[in-house]
């Protein structure tokens, strides 16, 4: 048989060609960055963009595969996000005594955060993605409100005794010396901040991975099929639940290690920061960056988080040109012209390489 | 699906060319004045929390372009938003950094202080903010106080604090009440952190508090039972360590049992003659422990007023007047410890923090304001009543 030469199939195969795409844009501007940073050349502004910009795409690529390759409306991904975090900064405020090490705390408040995130996604995707239609949008929605209520009332507290727990009064007493991990209403305090913006990129790449690797394998043709046609897929023998909850249980736990690397970033994180509006923010990365589409939920991400930091010189109107923009960029991608337009430099581009 | 895709792509060269060179466009940019010292400072201008923002950001304007007619130091203000959001403080703060701020006035609010603050402590900058009354601003171990940043003042009273000049106030005058009874909001950290000071101070004062009621979101409507309570008890005095909204209705709900003891509240009082749907004629003769009150007759109050009035449209509050106070403190300090403008921020930081802690300043909130080593102010809040609809100094 004669052996095929030239590249190697990421480059080649059709198949892969959007994660070979995903993969070489994070690390092209992982190694930007890093470049920029090492010779002084990155601004303070986008140094501390660096972490919660990570945060904020593996949340949305959470939310891409849920939404976009799943097909289920999830409004509640930032209060996995919200889980998460205070999973992590609890974890990294009582190990802070036990381990010095802020990397290998780190790494364990990261798994903590996803586990924990990923078994609250569990529990509500196991009644509800039994059902057919939109419920998945009410009860996540509710979900939200439900998991910033329950922070905003618990008190958790750690000194020489050990721990202290309260809820809806703070009855929490510590001994001199003893840290209130979370204070009621107003979070977490005093955190250590161990994010790192190579971590960050690290979650990317490895979520990139999973979801990647999901959506290639049997159980991602499977989730898929699902989406597309319910009662097709149904009776070709998919278990549309299990696949359903596959697909969200991965979700949530993408959340949950970025809310966790988010939590850690800040020396201080209040539960009103994951509400509602973030996780429609989450949303908007990930219809604005194509349904599906990993690379463009990760430019849409970067554009939406930047955007309004580059508009500060337009002072109060700041908010107000972000809204226009935001229109104005849906409008025009998905105006016809504008699409022929671009087909025809397509077909040019490609013209060109072909002859 | 080819379309798409190639429109993507094309789309996300563009994106990614432009990003690039907003990266490194940013550096630098800004600065008015060459010979005039940056102060920065964050706030909310925009969301729910921009009412305290815009009166912060309008009083410390004002005092820059008074200080800069004055001749002598010049200062030049950039003043940026946050949301009242921690994500967005620190960028609002790299922002600034970027911008090349030597002082600055940190931010307005409290949860996105205590975001900034180990910030301005690692890049050595001076920070005094004007309203963060939360004590994560200016310690890293708030819950015991301790391991001060050194470098983060507060303008205002810390909520602790509230409560001992109160107690210390009450027991200063007892014309106003001896039998004292507390209501209070236990599921908010404003109120219970006043109440937890209030009492322990007030049984070293040797003040007696014939009565302890509260109350939390869900019932805070009814406070009829408490009432019943405090007069059962024989309590001339109430202490409010409450915002205005629920302090409103306990004031009406009082008039209407016919019990009348001397309503006593804290800073969280102010606005209550500005609510609407209130009947001002009720909260006649409230006492409140405020650092500033808009109507006191000295020169400079007066002159504030006037001049945010005209500037504004608006009365000043407390943030207003706090933030005002924390750019003339600042520019005293300049004056005094001798910094120019030329001074790189870490020198200005050292000048300014031995001199903040050995100062005295007078100003709208206060006289002989000084601040302790770890940044906590020490002032006498200024005791108001309401007279004829207006807060009326009580001259002791």
């Amino acid at each position: 048989m004669k052996k095929k030469i030239g590249l190697p199939a990421f480059l080649t195969d059709r198949k892969y060609r959007s994660r070979t795409t995903s993969f070489a844009f994070v690390i092209f501007g992982w190694v930007i960055l890093e470049i920029m940073m090492n010779t002084g050349s990155l601004s303070s502004l986008f140094t501390s963009l660096l972490v919660p910009v990570c945060c904020y795409i593996v949340a949305a690529i959470g939310l891409n595969l849920n939404v976009g390759i799943s097909g289920e409306l999830n409004l509640g991904q930032a209060c996995f996000m919200s889980v998460g975090a205070f999973t992590a900064v609890c974890l990294s405020g009582s190990l802070a005594q036990t381990i010095p090490s802020p990397v290998i705390r780190l790494i364990l408040s990261l798994f903590a955060g996803a586990f924990v995130a990923a078994v609250f996604g569990a529990l509500i995707g196991i009644p509800v993605l039994k059902l057919e239609g939109d419920y998945l949008a009410i009860v996540t929605l509710a979900f939200g409100q439900i998991v910033k209520s329950l922070i905003t009332n618990t008190f958790f507290g750690i000194d020489d005794a050990g721990f202290h727990f309260s809820f809806v009064e703070n009855k929490v007493e510590l001994m001199p010396g003893g840290k209130m991990l979370l204070n009621g209403p107003m979070g977490a305090t005093g955190t250590e901040r161990i994010s790192n913006f190579t971590t960050g990129i690290i979650l990317i790449l490895i979520s990139l991975l999973v979801v990647f690797h999901l959506i290639y394998s049997r159980s991602g043709r499977a989730i898929m099929a699902a989406r597309d046609n319910r009662i097709a897929a149904e009776s070709v023998g998919i278990g549309i639940f299990r696949t359903k909850m596959l697909s969200f249980v991965i979700s949530s736990c993408l959340a949950g290690a970025a809310g966790a690397l988010y939590g850690l970033n800040y020396s201080t994180l209040v539960p009103a920061k994951f509400d509602f509006n973030t996780s429609i923010l989450l949303l908007v990365y990930v219809v604005l960056g194509g349904l599906g589409n990993m690379t463009g939920t990760i430019i849409a991400t970067v554009v939406l988080v930047l955007l309004p930091e580059l508009l500060r010189s337009m002072q109060d109107y700041r908010m107000l040109i972000y809204a226009i923009v935001l229109i104005l960029i849906m409008l025009l991608t998905n105006n016809e012209t504008v699409r022929t337009a671009l087909q025809r430099i397509r077909r040019k581009v490609r013209g060109k390489t072909n002859g | 699906m080819k379309n798409k895709n190639l429109m993507r792509r094309v789309a996300a060269v563009a994106v990614a060319a432009a990003m690039t060179a907003s990266l490194t466009a940013c550096g630098g940019a800004g600065g008015k004045g060459g010979n005039a010292i940056k102060i920065g400072a964050s706030g909310p201008l925009t969301g729910p929390a921009a009412v305290y923002g815009t009166a912060v950001k309008a009083a410390a304007e004002m005092a820059v372009e008074e200080i800069n007619a004055k001749g002598g130091l010049q200062f030049t203000l950039d003043f940026e938003d946050d949301t009242h959001d921690a994500e967005k403080a620190v960028t609002a703060y790299g922002v600034l950094k970027d911008w090349g701020m030597q002082v600055s006035l940190a931010t307005v609010t409290s949860s996105p202080g205590a975001a900034v603050a180990p910030m301005y402590r690692d890049d050595h900058i001076f920070a005094i903010t004007p309203s963060g009354s939360s004590l994560a601003i200016i310690y890293e171990d708030p819950d015991n106080a301790a391991n001060p940043y050194g470098n983060m003042f507060q303008m205002c009273f810390t909520d602790p604090n509230q409560g001992v000049a109160s107690a210390d106030y009450l027991a200063a005058h007892p014309a106003l009440g001896t039998q004292v009874a507390i209501i209070y909001k236990n599921d908010d950290n404003y109120s219970s952190g006043i109440y937890n000071k209030f009492k322990s101070q007030a049984a070293t004062k040797g003040l007696s508090i014939v009565y302890e009621g509260t109350f939390d979101d869900s019932n805070a409507s009814d406070f009829t039972v408490q009432l019943k309570k405090a007069q059962d008890a024989g309590a001339d005095l109430i202490f409010l360590p409450i915002y205005y909204d629920p302090a409103s209705l306990i004031l009406t709900q009082a008039n209407q049992m016919g019990y009348a003891p001397t309503f006593f509240g804290v800073d969280g009082m102010d606005g209550i003659l500005t609510l609407e749907g209130f009947d001002t004629s009720l909260a006649e003769g409230v006492y409140l422990l405020t650092p500033f009150s808009a109507d006191a007759s000295d020169d400079l109050t007066k002159n504030f007023t006037a001049n945010y009035k005209a500037k504004m449209n608006d009365i000043p509050n407390q943030f207003a007047a706090d933030a005002y106070d924390c750019v003339y403190a600042i520019a005293q300090a300049c004056e005094a410890a001798g910094v120019t403008a030329d001074m790189s921020a870490t020198d200005i930081c050292d000048k300014l923090t031995t001199q903040f802690s050995s100062m005295t300043f007078n100003g709208l909130t206060g006289q002989n304001v000084t601040w302790s080593q770890s940044g906590e102010v020490s002032k006498s809040p200024k005791a108001v009543v309401i007279q004829n609809g207006v807060y009326v100094g009580v001259e002791d």
